[in-house]
């Protein structure tokens, strides 16, 4: 019977004692231990959002540089495209304008050419002309002096060219 | 027994091991009706019970033990301090001092019959808890320690070892059974009481120590911290429900009231069942080891040496995990009680009924 008989003595210091255990542990122990822990899940919860939102941030700005990067592309062959037309344009222009120049100069060449020609030829004739007329003269003054018959001759001719 | 061993010892080791199992079971039943026995078994009782001195070992007629403290508390006088080995003489004959004395069962008497005393006394069992409780202090205060200085980084060392088990208790048994809003009041005793059962209940292990958990004054004061505080913390709704239980028809209430009177004995026998689990469990676990190696005396045979070092040790491995299990079991079911006690909505109820019902006996 003693075994299932509650001793006084014992139940008195099982109640003094576990009362102090609980009181000291309560305030030395378990406080600090639970908050120890609590800050921490708190802390590493804290860092788990912190990384997901940093993860969701780095997607937006991976999303945004790739806007940005498309737009640029854009932009660029945009630009590509108007410095081609304008590019064109000025070769299209030139070449118009080098065609009218070359033409104009061709005209003018020729035209001096023309000129130059009717000048030449002028000339030509005035120097065939003169050597006709130096030749003519030192033919005529040969014949002339010694004969009569050749001045009335002259004569004729001088009345020919007058009539002409 | 040993000569039909000797005889058939070329046959092997295993039968002579199947000899020895068979002959036990054959010869245990008369040996229950021997009064022979009964002496080399006597230790069994003496050790899962409380003692006056802290008896280790007995080498022939030397006894070796450690005296203790008595402490009596005399109504009207005071307190009177002796040592327990006051009372006996040189040939282990009780003695009286200044008219105290022991009887065979190791209770004090008073020869002045009409004197009221109370025995305080540092029994075996009071020294062991005090020794626990050092114990306790020692780890809890210096893993605290570590806590408080740096909460950030990881447990290490004894802190890594018990953080588990603290987390165990908190997420396992206090936040499901007591709810997340109220828990944390509850948490200070859950702890204390588990750790105070768990390591109590491996401090007894140890061959020579006491036997506190599986002592009825010990788990008969931590039923009653339990039944006190459920009672404390009972709201509105919990003494609505033991006086005036809902959904129970109201013949059951009135004129007889069968359910108030059926719930209000479930109040005390839930602390009552706490009481006498973690007593039975721990000292049918110390009982069942000692009678494994008081084999050895009955049969004085040395085959039964292997039997009961084998049966001993697999005992003890099991005690271990005892231990944890009824250290794990009072408290889930304390923390369950007090959830009975704080739970405010009425929905609620099924769930913790079947909990209960659920939870290891």
């Amino acid at each position: 019977m003693d075994l299932i008989t509650p001793a006084f003595g014992l139940i008195f210091w099982q109640t003094l004692i576990f009362l102090v255990v609980l009181l000291i542990l309560g305030k030395f122990a378990w406080k600090p231990i639970l908050g120890a822990l609590q800050t921490r899940e708190d802390s590493i919860d804290e860092a788990l959002r912190m990384a997901e939102k940093a993860k969701e941030e780095m997607a937006s700005l991976k999303a945004d540089n790739q806007k940005l990067l498309l737009e640029a592309k854009v932009e660029r062959d945009k630009m590509l495209k108007a410095a081609t037309k304008i590019a064109q344009e000025i070769k299209d222009q030139a070449k118009e304008d080098a065609l009218l120049i070359g033409d104009k100069m061709i005209e003018d060449a020729k035209s001096s050419i023309e000129s130059e020609k009717n000048n030449a030829l002028k000339q030509i004739k005035d120097q065939v002309a003169e050597l006709s007329l130096q030749i003519t003269e030192k033919l005529l003054k040969k014949n002339l002096a010694d004969d009569k018959s050749q001045q009335e001759l002259i004569q004729s001719y001088i009345k020919e060219i007058k009539l002409n | 027994m040993n000569k039909i061993s000797s005889q058939n010892c070329c046959k092997g080791l295993i039968f002579r091991i199947l000899v020895i199992l068979f002959s036990f079971f054959l010869v245990l039943p008369s040996l229950a009706a021997s009064e022979a026995s009964e002496s080399k078994t006597e230790f069994i009782i003496h050790h899962v019970q409380d003692a006056h001195e802290w008896h280790f070992a007995t080498i022939g007629h030397t006894h070796i033990s450690i005296p203790l403290p008595v402490i009596l508390f005399e109504k009207g006088h005071g307190l009177r301090f002796f040592m327990s080995s006051d009372f006996v003489d040189e040939q282990h004959n009780n003695v009286d001092v200044d008219g105290y004395y022991f009887d065979d069962h190791g209770h004090i008497h008073s020869r002045d019959e009409s004197l009221a005393f109370y025995d305080i006394s540092i029994t075996k069992n009071v020294a062991s808890l005090f020794i626990s409780v050092i114990l306790l202090f020692w780890v809890f205060l210096s893993i605290a320690k570590k806590y408080a200085n740096n909460p950030l980084t990881a447990p290490k060392g004894l802190q890594s070892a018990l953080e588990p088990i603290i987390l165990f208790v908190r997420d396992e048994i206090a936040r499901p059974n007591i709810g997340e809003k109220k828990y944390q009041k509850f948490m200070p005793y859950l702890l204390t009481v588990f750790f105070f059962i768990w390591f109590n209940n491996l401090l007894g292990l140890i061959p020579g120590a006491a036997n506190l958990t599986g002592n009825i004054a010990v788990t008969l004061t931590l039923a009653m911290f339990t039944f006190f505080i459920t009672i404390f913390s009972g709201n509105k709704d919990y003494w609505k429900h033991i006086f005036n239980t809902p959904g129970v028809p109201w013949w059951l209430k009135f004129p007889v009231p069968l359910m108030p009177l059926v719930e209000f004995i479930g109040l005390f026998t839930k602390p009552f069942s706490l009481m006498v689990r973690l007593f039975a469990n721990i000292t049918a676990g110390h009982i069942i080891i000692m009678s494994l190696i008081a084999l050895v005396f009955i049969f004085e045979s040395v085959y039964i040496g292997p039997v009961s070092v084998l049966f001993g040790l697999f005992m003890t491995m099991v005690e271990l995990l005892v231990a944890f299990i009824q250290a794990f079991v009072f408290t889930l079911l304390s923390a369950i009680y007090f959830g009975l006690a704080v739970e405010e909505h009425e929905h609620h109820h099924e769930e913790q009924k079947e909990k209960l019902e659920k939870s290891p006996a």
